[in-house]
């Protein structure tokens, strides 16, 4: 990792493209370029904007240059026997922690811990005016302004370019163990909700359509309790969860599109075609289905949630579930508040801004 | 401003009694938790349905008459103080469970349920919400959004942000929107951190859907005695850096202790200079190792005592000690002014030095009590009121240490929101382009500045008004 700041060169560069009305493609390594709409602009490349540029263990808190890669920020983390709690994923060896929180992406341990939002305490961007501001900060409690920093998290670099973001750390659990037993789709969710309503330290589940796997973090003895109560069988190794969260497990790779579907836990099995897994306590299921689109998002909003296109198909048309009148305004409203001239990644999350 | 019109428009839909606009009637909303501000509204409004909220949005929209929302108005910052020219919109009518999801574990309720309800609500699924401010046996849901609440168990189970799921809220110009869901990613920009903690300047919390957690099968606290505030403040550190996070991490001085003591008799040793209270929860198995790696690590830290609470009684009375820490300052002293600065934890140290320091220049006895695992510390300024100059005297002192904790890293507001209080603190927070960011936000939900005008972001201009005056405002 080479430590550099890059943030001057960066905002001229927004400078530059607000004088010309020219629109901008926010990019770090470009492993999330998959996700999203495609979008038209000159590169703003991020990833020469790197280093931590501070770690406090003891404060378990890390304010990280954006285009540092997220590698090199779990090893430095790692050492000192810590990690990020929301376990995100990469989807590329450079991936950088800006694009991770920009796409606001949690991997397996979302359900129990907290997603990217939840971690974020502060964050220095770039607006469409071309200014450096600075919200939030490097303390676990602050409610001094509107909480800005989090609302850059999942909003795919449509209101600012990220520069600075302060996260805060968790320790490693001491052990971890995967069980797993056969089980039928709705069995699966309602273990999963019932366990999640007694205290265990379970910190991920799976359904891959055949097996329930749970995984179990924390103390050796708080380890053996929770295996003795919900029972099972233990694998081999704890090597799914990598191969979930980077979809490299064998339920990912296949042709047809994929799509992520948010519901409430407790949520009932609906019928589409294709195939369906299960992670975060019943959350969140994954879809992989020639479906029409709008047959999908209705049978995610019958199910009292939403669905995004999040691999394959249409990249042109619309990827996240569409917005509501109401919404939609204060959507637009946003974005000019932060990006009057609209150069930041249009059209990257929704056709309007 | 046509007071009588206004009335008249609102009789049409609201019953008279809902409309509060006699002066000695309005008398009780005058002020909320920070009574050092107070100011009668223009009239008060109490509606029972979201329909009816809608519509006071509605004509007070159309008649550009400011709007302040109210739950319990148990907030530290003055953030529900009423305006001259407003309405004040209480929300003491919403005060239902909806539903509560076993398999789910969520609570759906009306803003103005009160944050104790529903963990009382909840116990019999064995299920609790998390957020726990000490004023959780008064203050609301609604209340606890606007101000994105903590309490002392936030280190580990997060503050309000992290607990709410969605919202329902009104806009200014009467529209309910919502914002979540029953899912744990919604569609869009996270409109709902923007909303925690937006003091009620973005939108009226009709309704929420919060997260519960299982109770925990074991909760046990360890009270240390300190003869030094220093040693008490490192070790809290030791313990993190442990690989440790207690369900709540509690600090209080020797001014504090005292105080507790006389008013609850909690059993804390009164000639300790700090005593620190760590919760550990979780399984039996997990507890129990937790308990001896603690103890060990507040014996080598220096503490003089370590007590483990004998049975759950004994816990409880240990947190009643800490809970009830404010008003038993407030009954060594006619008046207190409670501060809420968040520092980084290992600047703790040198800023309880700096606060002692000011405490002889203004001439002020401080009391701390702070939630040191996340550095939020909340001094209490006693004063008296009925001397001349000594409000202005605490104010002062006051707004020099928000100004410490943002030198040393940290921020003027923990927990407790800007509100009037601290508005003119922000511009030692922020820079003008950030403010002026901050006001671009606001008109994105409220372009003519309905709700709850001069809280929480200064106005533009007065920075440099504020700086020229020289001092504190109020």
């Amino acid at each position: 990792m080479k430590a550099q700041d890059f943030s001057e060169q960066l905002q001229q560069q927004v400078q530059q493209a607000i004088a010309g009305k020219q629109p901008v493609r926010i990019t770090g390594s470009g492993s999330k370029a998959f996700y999203g709409r495609e979008t038209e602009g000159d590169v703003l490349d991020i990833s020469a904007h790197q280093g931590i540029i501070n770690y406090e263990p003891k404060e378990l808190v890390v304010t990280v240059r954006s285009g540092t890669r997220l590698a090199d920020l779990n090893a430095v983390l790692a050492e000192q026997g810590q990690m990020l709690a929301f376990e995100p994923p990469a989807f590329g060896e450079d991936a950088t922690i800006g694009g991770t929180i920009a796409c606001g992406f949690s991997g397996p341990r979302r359900a129990a811990a907290g997603s990217a939002r939840d971690f974020v305490l502060g964050a220095s961007i770039i607006n469409g005016r071309a200014e450096l501001l600075h919200f939030g900060g490097e303390v676990m409690k602050n409610v001094a302004g509107y909480d800005v920093s989090r609302l850059m998290v999942g909003a795919m670099g449509t209101l600012g370019v990220l520069i600075d973001i302060s996260m805060k750390t968790i320790p490693r659990p001491f052990e971890e163990i995967t069980l797993q037993r056969e089980c039928t789709y709705q069995q699966a969710i309602e273990r999963m909700n019932e366990l999640a309503g007694i205290d265990l330290p379970v910190s991920a589940t799976f359904f891959d359509g055949l097996n329930l796997y749970i995984r179990l973090s924390g103390a050796a003895p708080a380890i053996k309790a929770g295996e003795k109560r919900i029972g099972g069988e233990r694998a081999d190794n704890n090597a799914i969860w990598q191969n979930i969260r980077e979809h490299s497990h064998a339920f990912f790779r296949q042709d047809k599109a994929l799509w992520r579907l948010s519901l409430p836990s407790d949520a009932a099995c609906f019928e589409l075609p294709g195939k369906q897994c299960i992670e975060w306590g019943g959350a969140l299921r994954w879809l992989v289905s020639d479906a029409d689109p709008s047959q999908v998002r209705s049978a995610a909003e019958r199910a009292g949630g939403s669905a995004i296109l999040f691999r394959g198909g249409d990249r042109q048309g619309e990827v996240f579930h569409p917005l509501t009148d109401g919404m939609k305004t204060i959507h637009q409203n946003l974005k000019r508040s932060f990006d009057p001239d609209g150069i930041f990644n249009p059209g990257r999350m929704y056709r309007e801004f | 401003m046509d007071t009588k019109n206004l009335i008249n428009r609102l009789a049409e839909f609201l019953p008279a009694q809902s409309i509060i606009h006699e002066q000695e009637a309005l008398r009780p909303y005058e002020c909320d938790g920070l009574p050092a501000y107070r100011q009668l509204p223009l009239l008060a409004v109490l509606p029972g349905t979201i329909e009816q909220v809608q519509q006071v949005m509605r004509v007070c929209h159309e008649m550009r008459v400011p709007v302040v929302a109210r739950g319990a108005a148990t907030g530290l910052s003055g953030g529900a103080l009423p305006l001259g020219d407003g309405v004040l919109l209480g929300l003491s009518k919403f005060n239902r469970i909806i539903e509560i999801n076993k398999q789910a574990r969520t609570a759906r309720v009306q803003p103005g349920v009160r944050n104790l309800a529903i963990s009382e609500a909840a116990k019999k699924y064995g299920l609790y919400y998390a957020p726990d401010p000490s004023s959780q046996i008064a203050c609301t849901i609604g209340g606890n959004v606007a101000e994105n609440s903590g309490g002392v168990h936030c280190l580990k189970y997060g503050l309000t942000v992290h607990n709410v799921m969605e919202v329902k809220v009104i806009t200014p110009q009467g529209e309910l929107l919502t914002i979540g869901g029953a899912a744990l990613d919604t569609p869009g920009f996270d409109l709902l951190a923007l909303m925690n903690g937006s003091e009620g300047m973005l939108g009226i919390v009709v309704e929420a859907l919060v997260k519960l957690l299982p109770i925990p099968a074991r909760a046990q606290v360890l009270m240390a005695a300190f003869d030094d505030v220093e040693k008490a403040a490192d070790s809290v550190g030791t313990i993190i850096a442990e690989g440790i996070i207690p369900a709540g991490l509690e600090m209080m001085d020797s001014l504090a202790i005292q105080a507790a003591e006389d008013f609850v008799k909690a059993g804390y040793p009164v000639d300790a200079k700090a005593i620190l209270l760590c919760e550990l929860d979780g399984t039996n198995e997990e507890v129990s190792v937790q308990i001896r790696q603690v103890r060990e690590l507040l014996k080598a830290s220096g503490a003089t005592d370590v007590r483990t609470a004998r049975d759950e009684e004994e816990r409880q009375l240990f947190w009643k000690g800490r809970k009830a820490a404010f008003p038993a300052v407030g009954r060594m002293s006619p008046d207190y002014y409670c501060m809420d600065g968040t520092v980084p934890r290992s600047r703790l140290s040198e800023v309880l030095t700096g606060i002692s320091k000011l405490s002889e220049v203004y001439d002020l006895p401080v009391a701390n009590v702070f939630h040191a695992g996340d550095g939020n510390l909340h001094p209490l300024i006693l004063y008296n009121a009925n001397n001349p100059g000594e409000l202005k005297r605490a104010e002062d002192f006051g707004a020099e240490i928000l100004q410490l904790s943002v030198k040393v890293g940290g921020t003027i507001t923990g927990e407790h929101g800007v509100g009037y209080e601290k508005v003119h603190q922000m511009c030692v927070q922020f820079s003008e382009p950030e403010l002026e960011q901050f006001r671009a936000v606001k008109k994105a939900f409220d372009p003519q500045l309905m709700l709850n005008p001069g809280k929480a972001i200064p106005q533009p201009r007065s920075c440099s008004e504020h700086k020229t005056i020289g001092g504190h405002q109020h």
